[in-house]
């Protein structure tokens, strides 16, 4: 305990650094526009800025792009509560009760009470996040090419039995982001595979960034253009000092439920398919549930926006914990964060707290000074945010397409990867149309080497005896864990028929 | 077309996309190889089978009628969206191959007038500045500060004043 005590400490002073703590201040002030307009989430704000962060060192990159993950989950309610439109998916529970509130007036009530959850979210899920982080890792040490490859399955099965989409479409968004991963030049022989049409471009592979900035800038961009239609309307937002000051003794109607919705969201987060939105679906159900007045949710009541605000802000941060701990992602966005890690040079996984120490406390630490930094910041400048809403369209997306287009080009700096880009960005928006889940895809092309390299090792030191991912005890855990998520769908359906007949 | 139709397309589509990338994997060992273990060839060749298999379900559940999509009637695309959709598109591929022609500096400069004056229709004014100052800010940031040059095509020697004022 005392060591972890120790580390954080070295790691917040790491956060503090001038460079880190502007990176910070950076990325929260991005994060909160990002998250505050309408249909740009945290996912499309990392995909879409990742490139730019080569300017840094790793540790100031990770850290700004965890701000932005962090200020995305604070902005996000500012749109749900103004235009009643979710700023992301993960603020889609803060609309039912955000909006009546913003509609008899009251934005700046139900702004404040997102700030604060979403900020007592945060405290707890790091203080979770830092009692959680050093044993799994340590515990995750044990693990050979065999686990590592059965973990890799659970977490594709999480998408599978509780992702909540089309089944049969999930499996086929998986396969091809492993498949587009293989392109390029096979780790162990070094043929190269895959090559259409002889095109040279495709012998460095398929970058994940291609995948992830096709799909969240442009494939996203044409989602809300469509949506959207490019208007919005924004609820007026009068906010004084002496507002503030009331709204902030508002805390103990909705601290409870937001503590109870920061543990709950903490857990949901770290599963890679559920994460920020069915953790704040599920807070919200919860805080209605326990509430002494359960008719007043839907209409305005407090507790409904800080109950699912607290959970998505918890729920980021337990996406990074499997992430940190076992370089699995937990969410796309820690997924684009994993990929750049890789970019960056470290090899994400447990190793990680022994070999970069400073990086992994660095990042912890960080996570404390963003928390902080981001409800100041939002608090302070809630009616800047307001003004960002009501930027047009025809402003914001060309300059989205730009930093695609040349977000495309910097990781290889070739046009192929950038025509590339294009197309999955139009093929996932045609696709997305059809309910073919995106997330899993981006997941599956940034785990894809990892879990062909640890499922050839395995086979070959088992002689190719695929029992190997059975028998040993904590992969066969994940195998069986695995197994009951894919068919808890069909067992809930076979349950669910008699008592439709009835 | 409806998004009935549109999905049983998606669904063919996705099966010959799956079967051309198992012909393109067993292109390689897709077999074991002793000592060396599965050939190069094998991951992706299972992986697309997957994919096939998924698709054949996809297309099953269509004639069934299962998915929400394959009772729906309504347009996959209106008139409205397409329009919205296609002047995105074009636009972005009106960039790429301008940056092909005449280099991307020029491309962003077109591409901002075109969007900002023409579909956006903002004063003459804010579409010159940000026509102007969009591309300065792409050119600091990345060939400046990140030292990565961008594709500049024929238009490169109008850079080399700039480039002996950098390195210089």
């Amino acid at each position: 305990m005392e060591s972890i005590l120790l580390l954080l400490g070295a790691g917040i002073l790491e956060a503090l650094q001038p460079v880190n703590l502007m990176m910070i201040i950076l990325g929260c002030t991005i994060g909160l526009l990002v998250g505050a307009m309408p249909g740009l989430g945290s996912v499309n704000g990392v995909a879409i800025l990742l490139p730019i962060t080569f300017l840094v060192p790793p540790t100031a990159a990770i850290i700004f792009l965890a701000a932005i993950y962090y200020g995305a989950m604070y902005g996000g309610a500012i749109s749900s509560i103004t235009l009643g439109i979710p700023g992301a998916s993960t603020a889609v529970a803060t609309v039912f009760d955000g909006r009546p509130l913003a509609q008899s007036g009251q934005a700046d009530k139900a702004l404040i009470a997102a700030a604060v959850a979403s900020f007592i979210g945060g405290t707890i899920s790091v203080v979770l996040f830092t009692l959680f982080a050093p044993p799994l890792a340590a515990f995750a040490l044990k693990f050979g090419p065999p686990e590592e490859f059965a973990l890799m399955i659970l977490a594709f099965a999480t998408f599978i039995g509780l992702g909540g989409d089309d089944i049969p479409k999930t499996i086929f968004s998986i396969l091809i982001g492993l498949v587009l991963a293989t392109v390029g030049l096979d780790i162990i022989s070094g043929q190269p595979r895959l090559i259409f049409g002889d095109i040279s471009g495709f012998l460095h592979g398929v970058n994940f960034l291609v995948l992830a900035i096709g799909i969240y800038g442009i494939g996203e961009m044409l989602w809300t253009l469509e949506t959207t239609k490019g208007k919005v309307a924004v609820h007026k937002v009068q906010i004084s000092f002496r507002s503030l000051i009331a709204n902030l003794k508002d805390i103990k109607s909705y601290i409870a439920t937001s503590s109870l919705g920061s543990v709950l969201g903490y857990f949901v987060g770290t599963l890679p398919a559920a994460g920020a939105t069915p953790a704040s679906l599920m807070s919200y159900g919860l805080a209605k549930t326990f509430s002494k007045d359960p008719d007043s949710f839907g209409k305005g009541n407090v507790a409904g926006v800080a109950a699912p605000e607290a959970a998505n802000n918890a729920a980021s941060t337990g996406s990074m914990l499997p992430m940190i701990t076992l370089g699995i992602p937990g969410s796309p966005t820690t997924a684009i964060l994993l990929g750049g890690m890789i970019i960056w040079g470290l090899r994400p996984g447990p190793l990680l707290f022994t070999e970069h120490p400073d990086f992994v406390w660095g990042l912890i630490g960080s996570l404390y000074i963003a928390n902080l930094a981001t409800v100041l910041i939002n608090i302070a400048f809630i009616p800047v945010f307001v003004r960002v809403l009501t930027l047009p369209f025809t402003i914001l997306a060309p300059i989205i397409y730009i930093l695609c287009v040349v977000g495309g080009y910097a990781p290889t700096q070739t046009m192929h990867d950038v025509w590339l880009m294009f197309v999955f960005g139009i093929v996932g928006y045609l696709m997305r149309k059809l309910n073919y889940p995106v997330a899993p895809a981006v997941l599956a092309i940034v785990l894809g080497p990892l879990a062909e390299r640890s499922l050839r090792q395995s086979l070959l030191a088992s002689q190719g005896d695929m029992l190997t991912f059975v028998e040993r005890p904590i992969s066969g855990v994940c195998i069986l864990i695995a197994v009951l998520l894919v068919s808890y769908p069909l067992i809930k359906k076979y349950r669910n028929k008699p008592k439709a007949n009835t | 077309m409806t998004v009935r139709t549109a999905e049983l397309l998606m669904g063919i589509l996705c099966a010959l996309c799956s079967i051309g990338l198992m012909v393109k994997s067993a292109e390689l060992n897709i077999g074991w190889i002793e000592g060396r273990g599965p050939g190069s060839g094998a991951w992706p060749f299972w992986l697309s089978t997957g994919m096939l298999l998924a698709s054949l379900l996809t297309l099953f559940r269509w004639f069934r009628g299962i998915t929400p999509e394959s009772r729906s009637t309504v347009p996959y695309m209106t008139r409205e969206t397409l329009v919205i959709v296609s002047i995105s598109a074009g636009s972005i591929l009106f960039l790429l191959v301008a940056t092909h022609l005449i280099g991307i500096y020029i491309a962003l400069l077109l591409f901002l007038m075109f969007y900002l004056r023409f579909v956006g229709r903002h004063s003459w004014l804010l579409t010159s500045v940000l026509m102007i100052a969009i591309p300065v800010f792409v050119f600091c940031l990345f060939e400046w500060a990140l030292k990565i040059p961008l594709p500049k095509s024929i238009t490169e020697p109008m850079f080399y004043p700039i480039y002996d004022l950098m390195y210089s």
